[in-house]
């Protein structure tokens, strides 16, 4: 029998910094490495900080609360030129902002059509779809970019010649003015808006579970359709507020009242969503074919319809290959929004650029450019981010 | 071991490289052997390439001053388009020597950036400019109206102001290239467009049918626009500074292209001072006596620099205006050179 209490444990290894230790080689590498990284760093900075002061050049983000003086065309808050450089930037970022996530929503919608309609038996949908693809995307998007903004003034007519389809709703080249709603009902309204989503959430939650045990299928399209429509409605009346139309009319040079849809910001919106729906479409396209053909044939042989495959069994699959690269798209769209300062729509790099002009600090304004569309950027990839991992695959 | 000779060379380098000595910019300017100008993209008459691409314009007959003073060789100068964006920090970082461009000397540009106004070249004033056909007489009939502007420019600081001035209002349209921004109130998408009057009338001029166009009268603001240069650059900014006042001394008194040679000849000491013959002058700029002889010859003198470019003859059709000698009632007044 082994005797286990005379036993001697092995010699721990001798820790030695001798130079053949490859342990002591890395640690010495990254010490290094950190060190060029961080001075390199530190003389950029130092360099320039010198540089502009030996040129006299202004330093520092004072000028952000000086009065901006300049006006700026449209914007989600007022602004006047009395306002501060702090309150224009504030305009921009919201205008880059309400660009961005128009185009991701419609571009989404748009592509995802065309990569299915890519995918038809329809030989006419199919040529349709690959034709549109290839030429969208391989123009240059500044190009899209002018050629909508140029079809839009010089083809719609003035505004004192403006189109007038609907009571109230003008199409000329200043842009389309519709109606708009205000009033204390307006708030109601938006509030039971948000009773209805909330509302057809938990609908659905249950109708799921009912369907587990029950298998039973709830009509859960129709019935949020009707929440949506009635729920707000509902809350409207029964606050006995008021709401009045804000119908636009043509006064002097432009219609006053109402709400505008400027033509920078549909040619912005209209070029950025036709360019990256092509590329969508390619995405969406490759997700599906990503699935298994076996996952088509096994969802027929069980008897379901042919459009709910496509929803119930195929998407969720392709949904995991789809998402990361289209992440890069809506990065992209954000990105390529600043290419508004060649149409003249406001937005965050448009507006910047003039306040670096007129204070004659370029730094300043650039690392704010960067640091705007940084934050925005990583914060459309963290969500998506984490929605992928919601829908990730767990491997047993 | 190698990486780590490697590093220890990047770090060699590194240390060994200090803040670099730019030198002034008159010595750099004579040790390359040409002037680098920063101008307009393309204003007709001021600075504007032709269609075989060679540059023309008031500003460049200043660039080919600076070039005939420093060199003796109006040739000697290359051009950089910039736009009203670009044209500070293509300054400030020593891209161009020297901006030309028809660029109005504030308070603002003098102290925070670095940089320094030399002289007025063009004494002009901000207007506005309408279609014929709309009616109007008058920028205060412009209440709501779109207007046109460039970015980044005294104009559309100076467009707000006056009309928060006068309790109007407007809507801006706002795009850095000039052809676009122009192309923008043609189509009818502005109802008017807004920059300096001689910019107004240059592009009034370049338009197919300039008669459908008018600019009103309104005086938007004062606009004197001139060179500028680097500040801490004194040598330099004398070169650019009595270049000028050379081509306009020079109209003073009477020396112009075709007069030259037998002005050489004069008894009038302050013709003789301009044109070299009593030395002195230009050993005190640091360069060749003939300095203003090479000026007057390259580019003749400020009228007909004028002339040639924006006056009465071509399509700019622009009066000499405030820009005329003060002996003959403007305000175009030299300082001495003696």
């Amino acid at each position: 029998m082994m005797n286990l209490k005379n036993t001697v444990a092995a010699p721990a290894p001798k820790k030695n910094f001798s130079w053949n230790n490859p342990a002591t080689r890395a640690i010495v590498y990254q010490v290094l490495a950190v060190a060029l990284v961080g001075g390199v760093g530190w003389y950029m900075v130092h360099n320039t900080l010198h540089n502009l002061s030996v040129r006299n050049i202004t330093t520092g983000f004072d000028f952000l609360t000086r009065e901006a003086g300049f006006a700026i065309g449209e914007g989600l808050i007022t602004f006047t030129p009395a306002d501060t450089y702090q309150r224009a930037i504030t305009v921009g970022v919201l205008n880059t902002l309400r660009v961005a996530l128009c185009g991701i929503l419609f571009a989404t919608i748009l592509g995802t059509i065309i990569g299915i309609a890519r995918l038809s038996k329809n030989w006419l949908v199919r040529t349709v779809a690959s034709v549109y693809v290839e030429v969208m995307r391989n123009i240059p998007l500044l190009l899209q970019l002018f050629f909508w903004y140029v079809i839009i003034i010089e083809t719609m007519p003035g505004p004192r010649k403006a189109f007038h389809p609907l009571a109230g709703v003008f199409i000329s080249n200043r842009g389309i003015q519709i109606p708009s709603v205000h009033g204390e009902g307006l708030t109601w309204l938006l509030v039971g808006l948000l009773l209805a989503v909330l509302l057809s959430l938990t609908l659905r939650v249950w109708a799921r579970r009912r369907q587990d045990q029950t298998g039973k299928i709830f009509a859960l399209g129709r019935s949020t359709l009707v929440l949506l429509l009635v729920t707000p409605a509902l809350a409207w009346w029964l606050s006995g507020t008021q709401m009045s139309l804000d119908v636009p009319e043509l006064k002097g040079f432009n219609f006053a009242g109402g709400l505008t849809l400027s033509p920078e910001f549909a040619a912005l919106l209209f070029g950025l969503v036709i360019y990256t729906s092509a590329f969508i479409a390619e995405v969406v396209r490759s997700g599906i074919q990503s699935v298994d053909r076996g996952q088509w044939e096994a969802a027929g042989a069980l008897g379901i319809k042919n459009s709910l495959v496509l929803r119930l069994v195929v998407l969720p699959q392709a949904l995991r290959v789809i998402i990361p690269p289209m992440t890069s798209q809506y990065l992209n769209i954000t990105k390529n929004s600043s290419l508004a300062v060649a149409i003249g729509y406001p937005d965050l790099v448009s507006v910047i650029n003039t306040t670096l002009n007129q204070t004659g600090q370029a730094i300043e304004g650039i690392l704010m450019i960067m640091a705007a569309y940084l934050t925005v950027s990583l914060s459309i990839s963290f969500f998506m981010n984490w929605y992928n991992k919601r829908i990730a695959l767990v491997e047993r | 071991m190698k990486f780590l000779k490697l590093a220890a060379l990047g770090a060699a380098l590194l240390a060994a490289s200090t803040v670099a000595q730019a030198g002034t910019t008159f010595e750099s300017v004579k040790k390359k052997g040409f002037v680098q100008c920063g101008t307009n993209t393309g204003l007709a008459g001021f600075s504007a390439p032709d269609s075989k691409g060679v540059w023309s314009g008031l500003d460049i007959d200043m660039c080919k001053a600076f070039a005939a003073t420093m060199f003796g060789d109006p040739t000697k100068f290359k051009v950089t388009p910039l736009t009203a964006q670009q044209r500070f920090t293509a300054l400030q970082s020593g891209e161009v020597d020297v901006l030309v461009r028809n660029t109005t000397q504030t308070m603002t540009r003098d102290t925070s950036l670095g940089l320094i106004g030399v002289a007025v070249n063009f004494y002009d004033s901000q207007g506005i400019m309408v279609r014929k056909d709309s009616g109007i007489k008058s920028a205060k009939e412009l209440n709501g109206a779109t207007v046109c502007v460039q970015p980044g420019t005294t104009t559309e600081l100076n467009l707000a102001d006056w009309f928060r001035a006068n309790k109007l209002s407007f809507k801006p349209v706002v795009i850095e290239k000039l052809d676009e921004v122009v192309g923008a109130f043609v189509s009818g998408r502005c109802d008017a467009y807004t920059t300096d009057k001689s910019g107004l009338a240059s592009s009034r001029a370049s338009q197919e049918k300039p008669d459908l166009y008018v600019i009103l009268p309104e005086n938007f603001s004062k606009e004197p626009l001139g060179p500028l240069v680097r500040q801490g650059d004194e040598q330099w900014l004398n070169v650019i500074r009595w270049s000028f006042n050379a081509m306009v001394e020079a109209e003073e008194y009477g020396v112009t292209q075709a007069n030259l040679e037998e002005m050489l000849k004069s008894t009038n000491p302050n013709i003789q001072r301009i044109l070299g013959v009593t030395p002195g002058m230009g050993k005190n700029l640091g360069v060749d006596e003939k300095w203003g002889y090479n000026i007057i010859k390259a580019v003749g003198n400020y009228g007909e620099s004028f002339e040639r470019n924006i006056g009465k003859n071509t399509p700019l059709m622009l009066e000499r205006g405030l820009n005329q000698q003060w002996t003959k009632g403007g305000i175009m007044y030299a300082w001495p050179i003696r």
